[in-house]
Formats: C-alpha cells, structure tokens, sequence
C-alpha cells in the first residue's frame, strides 16, 4: 500500500508563500497528475515530495512514514526530469544501473534489473551508448527505465514530455499510460499541458497560484468546473464566457443583447438581477445538421461566422454572439464562408452559470 | 566576370593580410621562446657577440656544466626540479580542492554576503603579489616558514584558491542542478551525488582550473625568490639566479635551465589540450 499524503503542505521562500496549506491524497497505483498554469506551484509540491524542496508548514507521508525530515533517497522514490538528468558520463546500461550500483547490489542483480527495464522501454540496442547519442525519445525512455530499474514506492514525473515535439509526446504521452498499467505503481505527474492531463489521469488536481481549485477525474473537471479558471483552462478549445445579467422570469440576458434560458442545474442558485458569466463549450454550440443530436433543452440561436478552422473531421467556427467571439464545433464539415450566417442549436443542461464576481460555478 | 575577379583578389587580400596578422602576433608571443631554446645550444661567445652571428654553431656546452659539479658552473638541477615539483602538485591540489569546494557552493548554494565574499575574493586577486611580499617575509620569518616547502606551498594555494573558485564556479554553473538531483534520488547522499555525477562531468573545467593554479605556482618567481634561502627550498625560478654572478650573467646557463623549467609545462598542457579547450568553453558561456 503506497498511499501519499499531503496534510497542509506549505513552501515559502523567505517572505513568499508559493503553496498555501495543500490538502491532498493520493490513493495506492493512482495516476494522479497536478496540472495549472506555470508558477501555479505544482512543480514545487511534487519536488517537497521528492524531498528536493524543504517544506515550510505541514506534513508528507509516504506510505505510512512522515517523510518531511528524510533525505530523498530514503523515500523510496523516482523522478523523471524535464531535462531528463541522464548522466552524461555514463552509458544507457550505467545510467540505469546506477541506482542499484549506489545501493550496492550484486553484479548479477544489476545486469538482470537493467536488462528487464530495457526490455520493457526497448532499448535493448541502445545499452552501450552515451547519452549524447540519443535522440530526444530515447533520451526519454531512459530516463523512464532508471526510474523503473529503482523498483520505486511512487513515480514522480516533472513535465517529461515538454522537451519533444508533439509528434512524439503523442507517442510517449501513450508509452507512459501503458507503464503504469503494467507496473501498476502511484504515479504523480506534473504538467502545464491540460491535453495530458485529460489523456493520462486518473484524478487531475487543478492548481492555481498555490491553491488547489479543483480535485476530481478528467470528465468531472470538464464536465463540473467549478469555476471559470478551471472552466477556461481544462478542455480545447476552452470554455466560452459571456457576461450575462439574470432577470426574473427565467432567462439571462447576455451583453444586453440576447436571451437565454436559465440553464435548470443553475436556476435555484441565481437570484434576479445578478451579474453572472455564462459558459459553454464549443461541443455544445453546434450548426443544425451537423450536431450529435442531444436530447434535452435546446436554444436557437443564429450567429455569423466569422472564421474557420478545419481540423478534418471537425471544423471549429469562430461565431459572434452578443457580440463576442465564441467558438463552435462542426461535425460533418462542409465549407463555410467568412461571413455567413449559421443556425445552431445550443445544448442548455450543458450550460454553466458562474458567479461574475468570483467566478464561481452556480449549481445544484 | 570582372567584378567577380576583383571580388576574388580582395578575398584573396584579405585573407593575407589576416595570415600576416596572425604571423606577426604569433611571432611576439613566441619569438622570446625560441630565443631561449636556440640560445641554450650556442656558447657564450655567440651569445654576446656583436653584430650577431647569424649562423648558430651547435654545442651542449651549457647543459653539461649545468648537470656537472658546483665549481664548473653547475646547479642542483634536480633538487629544484624537485623543490618545484613537490611545491607546485602540493599547492595545485590543495588550491583545487578547497577552489572547487568554494566554486561549488558559490554555483549551488544561497548564503547571505554571497555577493560580497565573491567581489571580496576578486578583489584579493587585484593586489599585486609582490606587495605581500614583506609583510609575508616577517610573518613567515616570525613563525619559521622561510626556506620550508610548506611556506610557499601555503602562498601558492593563497595565491590561486580565488582564480579556481572563479573558474570552477562557472563550471558547475553550466551543470544542470538535475544532475545531483536525480543522483540523490537514486539513492546518494549529497557528498556521493557530487563525486560521482557532478564532478565526472565537470572534470574538463577542473583540469583547466588545474593547469592554470600549476602553471602559476611553476612559474612564479618574485615570491618565492624572498620566502626561499637555500638548495633545500629554492624553485626553479628561483634557481635561474643562481646564473648571475657579481659582475656576469651566464646567459647559456640560464636559457638551458629555463628549458628545463619551460618542458614540463609544456608536455602537461599538451597533454591535458583537449580537456583544457572543452574546459574553457564550457565555462566561458557563463554570463
């Protein structure tokens, strides 16, 4: 059982706080990845359970040891850098070992480990190599097999993907997936990139400026966000916002210009008269004929299209609504001229309703 | 057709006089060297005539006498060979030790007045060694280091300790603070991260702070010719004095023991070139 804890965790540097008090738990074989924009401190909560980082305030357990005053190697832990960190003195087959080498295994145990991880990576042919004579992919795959030849309590990742093209991250965003469902093991995983963090987790913990906004799995986060940060920032394209005014016979009227149902999850949490944000994802504003046909609540709505950008199966249009730009997705593209005018259809019970003021979601 | 000719002789103007520059550079730096060499293996004579003669004649004149006894104009060769060997190593690996270990905690750490003792220790680097040299020569006389191997190897690791901070400091700044990182999650203390990852890879930029602490401990004279007395602690610097008498200077003397001094140096640069090249570009990207 290798549950992580996080109880209050704090780091300050001097006189500025980067996390405040996070509360976390991180359940056995979770894939659990902390995601948010840079500086939002998720690199710096993983790097205090790495023990690179002293904590300032609060408490990290590993497994069900206190881990706040052990040395890293005491934690039973691997890292995966951004950088990789390979050690570029040694070869592919020392690089790996090396953990096992430090902890002073036998020979026989060393070769047996590394050529186990190597096979799993597939990097059988690369073991004598220097790390320079790599490429970025196989640079990364090493970096994964030393993390794996440790036979860790947690995997730890720092953004370990951000170094490769998107062809690539593509391909090791899957490698990564498929390690954990053969080694089975916590993995806590730290990106800016909220696509991997839909694609790769079990539980993502949304972050923002040393807080936690929002804990849940990939579709709670897009389907529940529980306010506009996390509405904007998970889902591509992201969320769009109009500012919207309720009134009191049901509706929201959006920049003074156009009305709207109250969506039904909102209805009893808005009162009249109040300033609040209407939200929608392009998924949910589709062209009529060319929409998966939802049942529920359905608006009218016509809007010009100002611009399109075909991604082959689907065509994303740039509408004005209210006067604002507000994108669409087109299943079953046909061409569309700038300028034309389409009707949608807008899926209301997939509509969200935040608080203007603090942008918090209004919902049952 | 025609411009394209004129295009070619001013490349190919260019082009000669960058040669003629780089010859004419070359040659100041190393024409006194040569000199030496070439004046070693000519008698004295040829030395000081006047105008010079301009076809050398060959001898080993200078080398015998310096290898033969005191009376003929000899020198204890090999015990200042030795005197600079056991001064130079000794004081090199003393500076590159504690060197490194600043230059590390200059490149790794944060400490209050970081700053401070970093512009403090280049400051010490601007005053000129010979200023110290009186105030050296009674604090030694005082507590009995003149004349001893341990007084000038102290001076030396003084004299060089804030150039391979300097140095090594750049190094280690070039290194990837993941490096140690990921060592210590594998399993190393701090001290194991260090020696097995940190220093392997910043061995070029050591072996050039190396060079430079043992080429300045080897060559230093002004010092050393105060602080040392006798046989049992003169350097070869130091020794070449041993040339001048009263009233002449055995020029041939001189040169053939500088030669002696000049190819140690020489074959431990050639030898350690590709470290020192790597070493100094690796480092030199610092900003």
């Amino acid at each position: 059982m290798t549950e992580v804890t996080l109880n209050r965790v704090v780091k300050r540097y001097g006189k500025h706080e980067a996390v405040h008090g996070v509360d976390l738990k991180i359940h056995d074989g979770e894939f659990l990845v902390l995601v948010g924009p840079s500086g939002c401190g998720k690199s710096t909560t993983l790097r205090m359970i790495a023990g690179l980082e002293d904590i300032s305030d609060g408490e990290i357990s590993i497994g069900n040891r206190i881990v706040n005053e052990l040395p890293p190697r005491e934690r039973n832990i691997s890292m995966v850098f951004q950088n990789y960190a390979l050690y570029p003195h040694m070869t592919v087959c020392e690089n790996l070992g090396f953990t096992l080498r430090i902890a002073k295994q036998p020979e026989a145990e060393i070769e047996k480990a590394v050529k186990k991880a190597a096979g799993i990576l597939g990097l059988d042919g690369l073991l004598e190599r220097k790390p320079s004579e790599l490429s970025g992919g196989e640079r990364q795959r090493v970096a994964m097999g030393r993390a794996i030849v440790r036979r860790p309590d947690v995997f730890l990742f720092d953004e370990p993907l951000s170094n490769l093209d998107a062809k690539l991250r593509t391909q090791m965003r899957v490698e990564i997936k498929k390690l954990h469902h053969r080694v089975g093991n916590t993995i806590i995983y730290v990106t800016h990139d909220q696509v991997e963090a839909m694609t790769l987790a079990d539980r993502i913990v949304l972050m923002r400026d040393g807080h936690i906004v929002q804990v849940g799995t990939p579709m709670e986060l897009f389907n529940n966000p529980v306010n506009t940060f996390s509405a904007t920032f998970i889902g591509s394209p992201p969320m769009n916002l109009i500012d919207g005014v309720v009134t009191d016979v049901g509706t929201i009227i959006l920049r003074n210009s156009l009305t709207v149902p109250i969506p039904a999850v909102a209805r009893k949490q808005v009162v009249s008269g109040q300033q609040v944000q209407f939200g929608f994802r392009a998924d949910n504003l589709m062209p009529i004929g060319h929409a998966v046909e939802e049942p529920g609540e359905l608006a009218n709505l016509e809007l010009p299209v100002s611009l399109t950008e075909p991604l082959g199966t689907e065509t994303l249009l740039f509408a004005e609504l209210a006067g604002q730009e507000v994108q669409a997705k087109m299943l079953n593209p046909r061409p569309v001229q700038p300028g034309e005018t389409i009707a949608f259809h807008l899926v209301l019970n997939k509509c969200h309703v935040f608080d203007a003021g603090n942008g918090k979601a209004l919902r049952d | 057709m025609n411009r394209n000719q004129t295009h070619r002789s001013r490349r190919w103007i260019l082009k000669s006089l960058h040669l003629l520059g780089l010859f004419l550079i070359m040659a100041v730096i190393c024409i006194p060297g040569l000199w030496i060499v070439l004046n070693s293996f000519r008698p004295t004579v040829e030395i000081m005539a006047k105008p010079p003669v301009w076809t050398p004649t060959f001898t080993l004149d200078h080398y015998r006498a310096m290898f033969g006894g005191a009376g003929e104009g000899g020198v204890p060769v090999f015990q200042y060979f030795r005197n600079s060997l056991i001064v130079s190593v000794a004081s090199t690996v003393i500076a590159i030790l504690i060197g490194m270990g600043g230059g590390y905690a200059f490149a790794r750490y944060r400490f209050r007045f970081k700053n401070g003792y970093f512009v403090g220790l280049m400051l010490f680097r601007a005053v000129p060694g010979v200023a110290l040299s009186l105030p050296l020569f009674i604090v030694f006389a005082l507590v009995g280091l003149i004349d001893t191997h341990i007084g000038l190897i102290l001076v030396y690791v003084a004299m060089n300790v804030p150039f391979t901070i300097w140095l090594t400091d750049g190094f280690f700044r070039q290194i990837p603070k993941e490096f140690h990182e990921a060592a210590e999650i594998d399993g190393c203390t701090r001290w194991q991260a260090f020696w097995k990852v940190e220093f392997p890879v910043a061995r070029s930029g050591v072996a050039a702070a190396a060079i430079f602490a043992f080429l300045t401990s080897w060559n230093e004279f002004a010092l050393a010719s105060q602080l040392t007395r006798s046989v049992g602690s003169k350097t070869m610097p130091v020794g070449l004095l041993d040339f001048t008498a009263e009233f002449t200077i055995n020029w041939g003397g001189m040169c053939a023991l500088a030669v002696l001094m000049i190819l140690p140096a020489l074959i431990l640069t050639f030898l350690v070139q590709k470290h020192l090249i790597a070493g100094l570009t690796f480092g030199g990207v610092k900003g």
